[in-house]
Parts: C-alpha cells; structure tokens; sequence
C-alpha cells in the first residue's frame, strides 16, 4: 500500500469513527428550507436582499413603530436610544456599531419588539437610513441598498479590541 | 447563618474580625459539642403534639412543589422597561435564600431580550449549515438517540452585579437583585461535537452562528474552537427537560462563556469564515474602557465571589457563632481557594471550599465566625486555578468606562452594623 493510501484509508477511518459516535439521525437540509433569521448579513454585506429606502421614508415608519419605545427622534428611550450617544445608552447603534449591515439584520429579525419579522426589506432599509441618518453618519439623500449598506463607513470601526483574537478563552 | 452561643476566650482565631479557624467547627463536633455548640435545652411543662402528628397527611401528587411556607422564596424580576417592553426582563436566583451549590430550575436565573416563546417541541428543528459536507436538521425525536453526557456548570450574565457596576451609591437590596444572574445546573445533552461531526465541518468553518427559536431570534457568534472542546446541546436541566425559561426544548452550553451566548431554544448553527457582528456582539455585550475604546468578543466570565449568609438586607441575630457561606467561581476553570476577610480586608482566612470543586460550576465555601456585636467588614475574595485574582471595585472601576457595567467581578463587601443589620458598601 502506498503512502497515499495509508493516508486515505487513516482519513476514512477517523471521518467514520468520529461520524460513529452518534446514530446519524440528521436528515438532509434543503436550502429552500433555511429561513433568513437562521444566517445573518455579513458585513460585507453577504445576505442582503434586493430593496432600498431612505431616510424620509423612515422617519415616518420609525415613528408609527417604533418611537414607542425608542423615543420620539430616536435619541429620548426609554429603550436603548439608536441615536446618540447620551446618558440613557453609551452605544447608540447608529454610531457606535462597527458594521451598519448589522442594523439591516437586526432590525429585520427582532424588530419591533412586539411583531418581529413583519417589516418589509423595503421598510427595514428606510428605517436603516433614518438611524444612519439621525446620527449624522451618512446623508438624506442617500437611499439604503444592498450596495450602499455594506459601504457605509461606520465612525466607530477600528475602536474594537478583539478579545478572543488577543487572548482566547482566559478572561479580560 | 448559623449561631449559637461560645465562649470567646477558647476560640482558634484564622483572622481578624472573629474569623475562627476551619477546622475548629469539624473538632468541636469531634469532642462531643463539649464547646458549647449545641443548642441551650428549653425547659418545657409540657410536650407538645402538633396537629399534623395527629392526622393522615395529603395524597400524593405528580409533582412536587415547595413548602407553602417557602412561597417567598422567588427569582427577584427587573423589567428596566416595563411599561413599553415588558418582554425584555431580568429575574435574578434568590441566593442568600438558598444552600448547597445546584440552583434549582424554577429559580435559575432569566435574562429575556424578548419574552419567553411558547415553543412546540413537535414542530422545533435544530439546523446545521453553512460550511460543512452535509446540511442537516434534526428533531427532538431523533436527537433523543444521540449519547448524552453529564455536566454541572454555572451560567453568568455578562451584566449580573450590573448595580454595584454602575450605580454611584450601593444599592440596598439582596443577593437576588445584587448578584442573582448566575445560577448552576446539571445539565445533561449532547456534545456538539458529535453533530457538528455528523454535518461535516468544512476546514475554513472557523466560526458558528448560533441562533434561537424567540421572537428576536437572538444570535451570536461562537468560535468553533469552543464549540469542539466543550459545547453542549443540553437538553436536561438537573435531571428534567429544559425549562421554558431556559431555553426548552434546547439550548446552547458553553461552559465558562457569558450567559447571552448560551443560546436558548437553539435552531440554528450556521457555520462560518468569521464572526458576523450580531447586534449583540456589535453594542450590548461590548464592553466601552476607560479610554474610550472597546472590547468586542469578551467570552469568559471572570474569577467571582460574594458571601450568601450573611449578606445585605439580612438581620444578624445577636453576637456570637456564625458560619459565613458565600459561592465562588470561574470561567477559566477550578476556583483555587477563597479568603475571607471580617475587619474590611486588613486580614484574611482561607475559607473551606465544598468538594468536589469542578470546573466552570458554583463552589460553595465557608467558614466559622464568632462575631463580638461590634461593626465591621466581611468580604470573601477568589482565586481561580490561573492564577486570576477578584479585584476590589475602584481597580475595576478604574479599568472601563463610568457606563460599563459588564464582566463585573469585583470583591462584594458587607457593613455588618453595630444594630446587626448587613448592608452591602463600596470599599
Ligand atoms: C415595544 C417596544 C419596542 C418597539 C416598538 C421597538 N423596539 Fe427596538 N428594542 C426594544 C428592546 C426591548 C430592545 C433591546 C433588545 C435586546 O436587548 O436584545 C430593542 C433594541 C433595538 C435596537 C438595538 C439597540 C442596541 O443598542 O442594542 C435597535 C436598533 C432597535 N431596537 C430598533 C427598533 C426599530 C427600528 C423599531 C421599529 C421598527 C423598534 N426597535 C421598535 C423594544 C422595542
């Protein structure tokens, strides 16, 4: 038997001794069957569906939905306020977020609190851009899509120290 | 607490402040309660028959439930937000009501970013996709095949003793509002190395995307390191089905690692190149420093401690013997000793630790105290096997910014007061 095999056949044998250990009871998953809250928008922007809105638009759905809780402009809570910072909330999504797509993916899964998953990607991208908007990170004009999203520069990106990278698992 | 009268001028002192050696409780014993532990005789005219000796008691039932008179033993519930989103609530274990190290399921702690979902356990699914050979999902019926394995591990709020964090006077209140976010569980399930091996993990799969069955569909990302070494799909919760509280019919355990990651009511692990900057990874679970930087992926709990009995809001009763009791622990390991301190940290005594000490799990320890009646300071103060030692509160201060109240792990000092009364105070 030549190196080569050897190695295949130790391979094989390790995949089945480790697929051995349970009963394989799963059963095959379709793409078709994975729901969008099962995957998350990277922030280069993978996942991001077709759709835009703008900073306007939102204004006016943010106010039917979600001014409730988060204060009328965005800024007042009681909730963790997406505009700021302030001394209700040190870390306004709007600003202090390192990726803007996470607010698309956010707001889309969780919000609002009482009907997640009933806005449309349309109503998610304006309500995006109003946040952005309110926080001066980027201008009026400039409607929200799955192209100018990821582009957005967030002000606080580059303030992080990643933990896990730096030391594991040992605790800060 | 325990008490009971002594004689004071006998005692083997480990400290000051009255602390008594460990080893004086087990010896007296040994000599008979001859040292004056046991309880004064109570001279009586006449025993009494109490009326429940005197009849047949209830029928049995199917499931058990606490004493009547144990009713006001409850989880302490914050709703920060209550009249607009009473879904998102905090409710912390009530420890200074409780003994041993096992919380019970009822009383473990909640942390509900959007309520608690009523989830069919016949129409839940857990996928595994992304980065592997073969998607796959499974049901409870056939993950009820798979081996299980069996472990104890405490699970931490990143924001538990939020209060003594941020708030600039302490707060009066109990263990259950002041440190109740974390609670200790044996939990029983499935080593996730077992199903992510079944799916195949493709080599650049370096990351998991976990994500929960809630309204909110709260989702982290866990480095698949973690999850190979020791994560679990627990299933049981001391020996029953997960509670709904805690994530029923599944929930993700990463022994060690801050609660929020622990995802409940899993159905998804979505394998990955890199992290995807959930919401909770991006703003709420960050922790802003002092200069104004941040840190992002702050896994592991940090060494912890406080005393259970006594502690704040607590009356002692009269001078005399005490056993002080506290819990310890670490998520990055093995608590390795505990001291404890009664005149505000000029001495200290190493307290008894409740065998067997295991790893990532709540350790019981104590020790023996003859309190004079004169005010003072106790505070216990952990190692763990690293090395890693409990800051006091103006070193952790120190580190972050006013507004952090994450990872807090500082010493919790208790003012016992000339009156008795316990109050918790910054040092
Ligand atoms: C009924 C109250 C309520 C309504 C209405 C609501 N939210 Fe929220 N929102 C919350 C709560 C509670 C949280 C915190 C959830 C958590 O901690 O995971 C939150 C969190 C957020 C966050 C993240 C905040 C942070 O700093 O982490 C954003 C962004 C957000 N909501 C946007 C919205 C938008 C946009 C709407 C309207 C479509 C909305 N919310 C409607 C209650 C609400």
């Amino acid at each position: 038997m030549s190196i080569f095999k050897l190695t295949a056949a130790a391979l094989l044998l390790t995949a089945t001794a480790a697929r051995s250990e349970g009963p394989g009871l799963g059963q095959p998953l379709e793409a078709s069957d994975i729901p969008f809250y099962a995957t998350y928008v990277t922030p280069e922007g993978a996942g991001l569906p077709a759709g835009s809105g703008t900073a306007a638009q939102g204004a006016e759905i943010y106010a039917a939905k979600c001014a409730t809780c988060h204060g009328a402009t965005g800024s007042e809570g009681p909730v963790m306020p997406p505009v700021g910072p302030n001394d209700l909330w040190a870390k306004p999504a709007g600003s202090y977020w390192p990726y803007a797509t996470t607010l698309f993916d956010y707001i889309r899964r969780a919000m609002p609190l009482e009907a997640p998953k009933s806005l449309s990607d349309d109503e998610v991208y304006a309500l995006a851009a109003f946040i952005l908007e309110r926080n001066g990170v980027i201008d009026a004009e400039t409607a929200m899509t799955a192209e100018t999203l990821p582009a957005v520069k967030m002000p606080n990106h580059g303030n992080f120290l990643d933990v896990w990278a730096k030391q594991g698992a040992k605790p800060w | 607490m325990t008490r009971s009268t002594k004689d004071s001028a006998a005692l083997d002192y480990a400290a000051g402040g009255g602390l008594l050696s460990r080893r004086m409780l087990l010896a007296s014993a040994a000599a008979g309660g001859a040292a004056g532990l046991l309880q004064p005789r109570v001279a009586r005219a006449e025993a009494e028959i109490p009326e429940w000796t005197k009849a047949a008691g209830a029928r049995a039932r199917g499931y058990g439930a606490p004493a009547e008179a144990e009713s006001a033993v409850q989880r302490a519930i914050i709703e920060p937000w209550q009249d607009v989103a009473p879904a998102f609530s905090l409710s912390g274990t009530p420890h200074h009501k409780l003994r041993g190290t096992i919380t019970p399921s009822g009383l473990h702690y909640e942390v509900h970013h959007g309520g608690r979902p009523d989830i069919d356990p016949a129409r839940h699914r857990l996928m595994i996709h992304g980065l592997v050979e073969r998607p796959l999902q499974f049901d409870l019926k056939a993950l009820e095949r798979y081996p299980t394995v069996t472990a104890t591990h405490f699970l931490e709020c990143a924001g538990n003793s939020l209060f003594n964090a941020v708030m600039p006077e302490p707060m009066q209140a109990g263990c259950d509002m002041l440190h109740g976010l974390v609670s200790n569980t044996e939990w029983t399930g499935i080593p996730m190395r077992v199903l992510m091996e079944e799916a195949g993990v493709k080599p650049e799969g370096k990351w998991v995307v976990a994500a929960g069955a809630d309204g909110p569909s709260l989702a982290r990302s866990i480095p698949m390191e973690k999850i190979m070494s020791d994560g679990m799909l627990a299933l049981y919760q001391n020996g029953e089905r997960i509670r709904p509280e805690q994530g029923y019919p599944m929930r993700l355990l990463l022994p060690g690692f801050e609660g929020n990651m622990n995802i409940k009511w899993l159905t998804s692990l979505w394998v990955t190149e890199a992290p995807v900057h959930t919401k909770d990874e991006s703003g709420e679970y960050t922790e802003i420093l002092a200069d104004g930087s941040s840190l992002q992926f702050t896994f592991a709990m940090g060494v912890k401690s406080f005393i259970t009995h006594p502690s704040a809001t607590m009356t002692m009763s009269g001078p005399g013997f005490y056993e002080i009791s506290g819990l310890a622990w670490t998520g990055a390991g093995k608590v390795a000793k505990v001291e404890v301190s009664a005149d505000g940290g000029a001495s200290w005594a190493e307290a008894a630790l409740a065998g067997p000490v295991l790893p990532q799990a709540l350790t019981r320890f104590s020790l023996p105290w003859h309190w004079d009646g004169s005010p003072l300071v106790l505070m216990s103060r952990a190692t763990d096997e690293t090395g890693a030692v409990q800051p006091p509160r103006a070193d952790w201060k120190a580190r972050y910014h006013a507004s952090n109240f994450l990872h807090y792990n500082a010493i919790q000092p208790w003012q016992i007061t000339a009156e008795g009364a316990v109050q918790n105070v910054y040092l």
